[in-house]
């Protein structure tokens, strides 16, 4: 039965190709050359409009001198690492909140509702709202407080704009969540039940261990989304000031487009690339996250 | 019945019920925030900025961003006279999102089909390869595949916009393939029996019994390519081709920061977002379920 299945039907070869053909050429052009292309160039000088230079490793040796370089780095980190406790911890609260409470799609709909519009609406808004003078948050606090902040300066933007960042997707991440809440039988508490533990006990020892491969899940497209963060402080801050927002895509992309550096650009790509992966390695290795306990 | 299994209301459950009544409240006030500030009148705002309510409610701020108001009416409310062309860009944020999903779920779902009902040789190689996109982020694709599009001539045209993302999606494959994998082979078998080829068995039995999933990849897509930024930021540099949520970045940053037209930029925000809360209205529950499902994989 299955020998008869697995052979290999002569007469589906050619339209097999056919049908993967336009995605795979998609693939080649748009994706596997561009990144192998992205390599090569961030080991030349190239200013678009002369061809590429190759210069060894000269790049390298820049981005290691380079303090705004490692600022960015450090900021985007600050960014990364606000974005994901807060946003890991709030999707969880609000999926488990929504798992005990009620099943209603109209409530996860509502919550979903930032995931569905654009991150420039998003930061558009929340900088109304945040505006020194004409945002709502700042006549409340300088009703409770006297005084307002001013978010977008040097000390406050990167919590802002991960604040931001966090309302955009935190829905998204809570919905994730609830499936995998859903997903766990329903056995699994009674027996908890029974055994008379407490529902913080049964929520640390049954529902998170239970929960791991998702939220190893959330956590790493968190990290990995958290590290692109570009829309929301392009509109805003624009990096600045004085270097104070300015996370590595941001300086990636003004290094390329606003002074032409596109080799160095793509040095520091291909260094943001090897950084994710690592990232992605150590948390997937950590959280075990091919696992289940459920098996 | 459904009283029966409800809980009783105990003190943890009514606290429970706030924080998540908290949450949908930050969740939802930024977007009563648009409306309110789209209905006012900017002189009014500067003066009464914590209204709860619209302050000197007008229409004029929807009627600028729409094209209705003339420029004089448009600088007595407040607008900076800088005009915003919201049909335009409607129309190029339409023609853009539109394009790239039709064509990415339909040449994802013919590769999937490939994938997940035919037997050929290379088939777990080549599947393998394409597998390699989803690890590889988005910025290092990002600048080389600009200067492909600029050598080819395609900045600032809807097929540069749409061509590096509108033929091949790793994630839409995988989702429809995985779809694909789970399907009866009854119907293929005895459609194969009465003489008809993958082809005709793609189009006229595997398709339409994909419709769900394809729906599910075709809502996905087209969410984060009408609210899609740094591509058409590249690309794009012209009205013609500029879609909507791109529009209004450049608006915001092209007008001076003590005279931005906030009322007119929250109306323009709130057209640039309701194709999201129409496609809301009618998919509410399918979108909410395809996120989770995606979870799920």
């Amino acid at each position: 039965m299955t020998l008869r299945r697995n052979r290999i039907r002569r007469r589906d070869t050619p339209v097999a190709w056919l049908l993967v053909a336009p995605a795979l050429l998609g693939f080649g052009v748009f994706f596997a050359y561009p990144a192998l292309r992205g390599v090569y160039l961030s080991f030349t000088e190239f200013h678009v409009l002369t061809p590429p230079k190759w210069i060894g490793l000269d790049n390298f040796r820049q981005l290691w001198q380079d303090d705004v370089f490692w600022n960015a780095l450090g900021i985007t980190v600050q960014f990364v690492v606000l974005s994901v406790l807060l946003g890991v911890f709030l999707s969880v609260l609000t999926a488990v909140m929504l798992h005990r409470l009620t099943q209603s799609v109209l409530i996860r709909g509502v919550i979903i509702l930032p995931f569905l519009i654009s991150g420039v609406v998003a930061a558009l808004v929340w900088q109304l709202m945040l505006d020194p003078q004409l945002g709502i948050v700042n006549v409340w606090l300088r009703e409770l407080f006297g005084q307002p902040v001013f978010f977008f300066n040097e000390g406050w933007a990167i919590p802002t704009l991960a604040v931001i960042n966090v309302w955009k997707w935190m829905g998204y991440y809570a919905v994730l969540v609830f499936a995998g809440l859903q997903a766990i039988p329903a056995t699994v508490y009674e027996a908890g039940r029974v055994d008379g533990a407490s529902e913080l006990k049964m929520f640390r020892h049954l529902t998170l261990p239970l929960l791991r491969p998702v939220l190893a899940m959330v956590v790493i497209l968190n990290i990995i989304s958290a590290f692109q963060i570009f829309d929301i402080v392009q509109v805003t801050t624009k990096g600045g000031p004085a270097n104070a927002s300015n996370v590595l895509n941001m300086y990636i992309y003004n290094k390329a487009f606003s002074q032409f550096d596109f080799g160095y650009a793509a040095t520091m790509s291909l260094t943001l690339f090897a950084m994710l992966i690592v990232v992605t390695f150590i948390q997937l290795r950590l959280a075990r996250a091919n696992e289940s306990d459920l098996d | 019945m459904a009283t029966s299994t409800r809980k009783p209301l105990s003190p943890g459950r009514i606290l429970a019920w706030l924080c998540l009544i908290v949450i949908m409240a930050v969740t939802l006030f930024p977007f009563y925030w648009i409306l309110r500030t789209a209905l006012s009148n900017n002189f009014a705002l500067l003066t009464d900025p914590s209204s709860l309510f619209p302050v000197g409610f007008t229409w004029g701020a929807f009627k600028r961003v729409l094209g209705l108001a003339s420029t004089a009416e448009a600088l007595a409310e407040g607008g900076s006279g800088a005009s915003l062309n919201t049909a335009l860009y409607l129309r190029n944020s339409i023609i853009y999102a539109t394009t790239q999903t039709v064509l990415v779920v339909f040449f994802s779902a013919a590769a999937a089909y490939a994938f997940a009902r035919l037997r050929w040789r290379g088939r777990n190689l080549v599947f393998g390869v394409l597998l390699c996109s989803l690890m590889v982020p988005e910025i290092l694709t990002l600048l080389p595949n600009f200067v492909l599009v600029r050598d080819l001539g395609l900045t600032d045209t809807f097929g540069g916009l749409v061509l590096p993302y509108g033929i091949f999606s790793g994630f839409t494959l995988f989702f429809l393939r995985q779809f694909m994998l789970g399907l009866n082979r009854e119907i293929e078998e005895a459609a194969t029996v009465d003489g008809a080829g993958p082809l005709r068995i793609f189009f006229t039995i595997v398709l339409p019994m994909s419709a769900a999933p394809i729906a599910t990849v075709f809502l996905l897509n087209f969410i984060n390519t009408w609210n899609y930024f740094i591509w058409p930021l590249l690309v794009s540099n012209s009205e013609d081709t500029r879609p909507l949520t791109l529009a209004l970045a450049v608006f915001k940053q092209s007008s001076p920061q003590s005279a931005l037209d906030w009322a007119g930029l929250m109306a323009a925000t709130l057209v640039a977002a309701l194709p999201m809360f129409l496609l809301v209205l009618a998919f509410g529950k399918r979108i909410v379920n395809s996120i989770g499902f995606t979870g799920i994989k």
